[in-house]
């Protein structure tokens, strides 16, 4: 039932993209995220689409798996192509009405749905190849510098530790629940509007009240621990920069530079 | 009037890289009358076995039947069926949530369509069973209980809808030794009245050995034991402790005995067979 549903997607493997460091993802899908907004030719985005699918093989995830993570967005990613197929002005290629269609509209929209694609398809091969806690790690070592202006970098990533780690907790709490009512002959699924809330209290309040149990536990046991902030805290696991980092660095200011002198450095 | 279980089997998250077999052609079938004990060790599959028992979820291979009827239907008589098989589950105060204890024994008979004055007399005679005084806690809210108070009113809100057939899982984790008691007793005395079939779940095997008929023994998602509570506990050691399983206390201490040379006759299941045992093997009168 409930805790069918994937959370934070994450693909478990041992290759080389899984073993990257997550800071090290991370900039790079920020990089890559510049680059896409960058590339103005045909040549370009052929490059941006190579690179993904080598990261994509290297990564050894399933074919389609990466794919399925546009599904949510396809609406979207419809409706862009759409609107400018029929929206931008330029050279007319067909007319009915008040639809007209124009060559530039065409060429935008692919441009535009590209893309959206693009930049779904990159953030997701990164939280496929990244543990959500590894990735939070990586969040707070990147989000550290900005502490001095007032950024609370270890608490940020300590709820958000905190918050992936009960996520499916509590959908396994909530399945638990539902399966009780549904035994006691509770029906989640008819009546009206005012009905079906309604009969969400049975499910809600017990939910409400475990969790608000639990983060008391949790921050007791905490406390007992001795956790007292991030203040001169040491880890388990540092976060280290290897070569399998270097090299990536290397590949992706290599296409980046290639971007640039696509767009800027061609000869007119 | 039976509940049969036909070769199911059944897997978590089927197709994804967590697949968890949780049961594996498991067969047999409990009567009505008849109270039985499911034990294994955690992980076994009992809770899963248990919530196939009443459609909660549905086999991926077999069926499961009540009264002859598959639950796996959408029809008004699948729907019935799945009615008369009453859940506890592991740890049901965490499922309290009306103002009033009331109010949330009576969720479930009110959900069975009864009219107001049979909700009631369910929901006292509910309140007696697990010993809860209907003019002190009735108007009470649930959350003001100690856990094993929330435990007999969770008990009380299923006992209340009248089940055919009853299943508890593990009842009794985390109660004091007197409210277990009084839990057991009126669980026995309901059993005898009304004729239903128990299911019990317990790590306890003096629980198992004490209340039930008959034991079914899981492991690895698979029925391994199926028999008379006494037989299995006679037989079947080497197999209950390759399943990393234990025999009652009083079996042990049975053994004990007869390993310094005391000439005790069967399988004493409780502290009072064994005591029965002794004073026979020593030629005391019983007093
Ligand atoms: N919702 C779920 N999703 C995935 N796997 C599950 C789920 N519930 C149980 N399992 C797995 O199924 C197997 C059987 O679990 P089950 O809860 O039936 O065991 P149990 O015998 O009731 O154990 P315990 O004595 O600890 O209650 C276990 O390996 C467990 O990890
Ligand atoms: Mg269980």
């Amino acid at each position: 039932m409930l805790t069918e549903i994937t959370l934070g997607q994450y693909y478990p493997g041992e290759s080389v993209v899984h073993h990257l460091d997550p800071r090290t993802k991370i900039l790079g899908v920020l990089f890559y995220m510049v680059m896409v907004f960058l590339a103005n030719s045909p040549l370009s985005y052929g490059l941006l689409i190579a690179f993904l699918i080598a990261a994509t093989a290297l990564a050894k995830l399933p074919p389609g798996l990466l794919l399925k993570s546009i599904k949510p967005l396809w609406i979207i990613i419809l409706l862009t192509l759409v609107l400018h197929f029929f929206t931008d002005p330029g050279e007319v290629l067909w007319h009915w009405k008040v639809f007209t269609i124009t060559k530039e509209g065409i060429i935008m929209g692919i441009k535009m749905s590209l893309r959206l694609v693009l930049l779904l398809l990159v953030s997701s091969l990164m939280t496929f190849t990244t543990s959500p806690i590894v990735l939070t790690d990586g969040i707070e070592s990147l989000l550290r510098p900005f502490k001095r202006v007032g950024v609370p970098a270890h608490e940020l990533a300590m709820m958000m530790t905190i918050a992936l780690r009960f996520i499916p907790t509590l959908l396994e709490e909530t399945d638990r629940i539902m399966k009780a009512q549904m035994s006691r002959g509770a029906d989640f699924s008819s009546g009206n509007i005012v009905q079906r809330a309604k009969n969400l209290l049975p499910i809600l309040i017990p939910l409400f009240i475990s969790s608000f149990r639990r983060a008391d536990e949790l921050a007791l046991a905490m406390e007992a621990r001795c956790y007292h902030g991030g203040e001169g805290r040491t880890r388990m696991h540092e976060l280290v920069y290897q070569k399998r980092d270097g090299a990536a660095a290397f590949i992706l200011v290599l296409l980046f530079a290639v971007l640039v002198f696509l767009r800027w450095g061609m000869p007119a | 009037m039976s509940i049969e279980v036909d070769h199911i089997s059944y897997t978590y998250m089927a197709h994804t890289s967590l697949e968890n077999k949780a049961l594996e052609d498991v067969s047999f079938r409990v009567d009505k009358g008849e109270f039985v004990a499911l034990i294994g060790h955690t992980g076994s599959g009992k809770s899963t076995l248990a919530e196939h028992l009443n459609g909660l979820l549905h086999p991926d291979e077999g069926c499961v039947r009540v009264d002859g009827v598959d639950l796996k239907g959408k029809d008004r008589a699948a729907k019935e069926a799945r009615g008369k098989v009453g859940m506890v589950f592991q740890y049901p105060e965490h499922q309290l949530f009306a103002e009033t204890i009331y109010e949330d024994i009576a969720f479930g008979p009110r959900n069975q369509g009864k009219s107001p004055e049979e909700v009631d007399a369910a929901v006292r005679s509910a309140m007696a069973f697990v010993d809860l005084d209907y003019d002190v806690f009735a108007s009470r809210s649930p959350f003001q209980l100690s856990g094993g108070q929330m435990r007999r009113v969770a008990i009380a809100g299923v006992v209340a809808m009248e089940p055919d057939y009853l299943i508890m899982d593990e009842p009794s984790a985390g109660l004091d030794p007197v409210s277990r008691d009084n839990i057991f007793s009126q669980l026995m005395k309901i059993f005898h009245k009304r004729q239903m079939g128990v299911i019990l779940i317990t790590h306890s095997m003096e629980e198992a050995a004490q209340y039930a008929d008959r034991l079914l023994v899981m492991s690895g998602g698979k029925l391994h034991l199926d028999g008379p509570a006494r037989d299995i506990f006679t037989h079947d050691r080497e197999t209950l402790e390759k399943l990393s399983m234990d025999v009652p206390e009083s079996v042990k201490l049975a053994d004990e005995l007869r390993q310094q040379g005391l000439s005790l006759k069967g399988t004493p299941l409780t502290e009072a067979e064994l005591i029965r045992a002794i004073e026979r093997a020593k030629g005391w009168k019983a007093c």
